[in-house]
């Protein structure tokens, strides 16, 4: 590999070079050391893109939908990012990416770069360092950033917090009812759409989902020191979202509801606009991406300060039942104080 | 802390509908902790380097079961050339008769590997050519 410097890799980037935007990515994914300057230069450009999620079950077509979302707008003349994510095997670090094999049509446009992530051990659907990897693509001036997060089961829902609007992707057949009112994914999706719409079993599936959203509205959410909660009034009663999920369905191999969905993501968007929620998630997201950092960097510090006997001494007193954990937290923080 | 993976390419170019070698070598690469971007089948060279380019992979692998190997190969790398990525090695499988393997090393190919080969090979081909 050839060693560039970060500043060299960055006014390159800047100038639209696409090979240096690949090789910042690489920096930033593998969390080099140069990484940290990259993305502190980088900052000042960030906050321009529309990012949207994609999310939903292996096998319902999210590849394809990106493919046909990402062709519609390249019509109405927007450059589109990608960053797709797939899992990375837990045994062996490796991963096979294969989202952009179904996004081949996609290729010759210079107006698209599509980028695969393998997610490297990280739970709730994209990679840790995802976010991260958006940033540099929002700075290389993409006026839309697509996610698609790996194939997400029920609790994937990470996509919220870096997206503007989050779309769920199902498919006929999969789920019925009693699926449709259980926690997690569901409840995330800003748009739900029914891909795979010429099954006959569509129907169904859009029956269930309306039934579930006829059910009850979404509780507004806001970060409260980085965790998503349900917000509240000044009685402790939870406000609620009485904006309409819209389900759409289309089929993506043949562009059908593609045009729909492209309506309503911008309907969507100019909610966010007018009620000033899309500032607000951006204020939750920073003020968690702050707490989630803060955290990382104290502990290291912390760690970084005790030394290795310290704490295998410790580990030993909380085997032999010695020192319970929450004391052994507490004897870390104030090493002068002597365990007792 | 760094988080370096091997990544890697895998190709089809050309029009022939053979992918079972290339989805054996994904595997087995992934199976060596490497990160393997499939493309599959009917890839032309642009494709091929356009997609490498995006990715920034360590190395491009291609299947080649139809002959065109003398024509598609020259591309390829001639296309690498003008993206700047010379610093990409090229590996090639498939059904490569002997004596064209001594060309294609010369246009800079890394190593060609034929039917049968141990996929513990090509593993250490790869770790052996890309420098982490």
């Amino acid at each position: 590999m050839l060693k560039t410097f970060p500043e060299t890799l960055v006014s390159q980037l800047l100038a639209g070079n696409r090979r240096a935007l690949a090789r910042t990515i690489t920096a930033v994914e593998n969390e080099a050391p140069e990484s940290v300057e990259i993305l502190k230069t980088l900052y000042p450009y960030t906050g321009r893109a529309y990012t949207i999620g994609i999310t939903g079950a292996p096998g319902t077509g999210k590849s394809c939908l990106v493919t046909a979302l990402t062709q519609h707008l390249r019509k109405q003349n927007k450059t589109v990012g990608i960053i797709a994510v797939d899992p990375t095997s837990p045994f062996t670090g490796g991963a096979v990416l294969g989202d952009r094999f179904r996004m081949r049509d996609l290729s010759g446009d210079s107006g698209v770069f599509i980028r695969s992530m393998a997610s490297r051990g990280h739970l709730g659907g994209l990679a840790r360092t995802t976010y991260d990897v958006m940033r540099v693509m929002d700075a290389a001036g993409f006026d839309i950033i697509i996610i698609e997060t790996v194939g997400a089961g029920q609790n994937e829902v990470e996509i919220v917090k870096a997206a503007d609007t989050t779309i769920v992707v199902e498919a006929p057949g999969l789920g019925d009812d009693i699926q449709a009112i259980k926690a997690g994914i569901l409840e995330i999706a800003d748009i739900l759409v029914v891909n795979k719409a010429d099954s006959p079993l569509v129907q169904n599936t859009v029956r269930a989902l309306k039934a579930m959203l006829d059910l009850g509205h979404r509780q507004r959410l806001v970060a409260h020191h980085g965790q998503l909660m349900a917000q509240t009034d000044s009685t402790g009663a939870p406000e609620y979202d009485f904006r309409e999920v819209p389900i759409i369905q289309t089929v993506a191999i043949n562009g059908q509801g593609i045009s729909t969905l492209v309506e309503a993501i911008d309907a969507h968007r100019s909610y966010l606009a007018e009620n000033g929620i899309r500032q607000d998630r951006q204020r939750a997201r920073l003020q968690g991406e702050l707490i989630a950092r803060l955290k990382e960097t104290l502990l290291k510090n912390l760690l970084d300060t005790v030394p290795d006997e310290t704490f295998d001494q410790l580990i030993e007193s909380l085997l032999a039942r010695q020192i319970d954990p929450v004391s052994a937290v507490q004897s870390l923080l104030n090493p002068q104080r002597p365990l007792s | 802390m760094e988080n370096r993976k091997i990544r890697v390419l895998i190709a089809k170019p050309g029009l022939d509908g053979h992918d079972r070698g290339a989805k054996v070598i994904a595997r087995s690469l992934r199976d060596a902790g490497m990160e393997v971007i499939y493309t599959g089948l009917r890839q032309t060279p642009e494709m091929i380097v356009e997609a490498a380019l995006q990715e920034d992979v360590d190395v491009i692998g291609m299947s080649i079961l139809s002959g065109a190997h003398m024509a598609l190969t020259p591309r390829v790398i001639e296309l690498m050339h003008e993206s700047g990525l010379d610093d990409v090695k090229v590996i090639i499988g498939g059904i490569i008769p002997d004596e064209d393997v001594p060309a294609l090393k010369s246009m800079g190919v890394s190593e060609v590997f034929g039917p049968g080969t141990n996929t513990d090979d090509i593993v250490k081909h790869i770790r052996t050519v890309v420098s982490v």
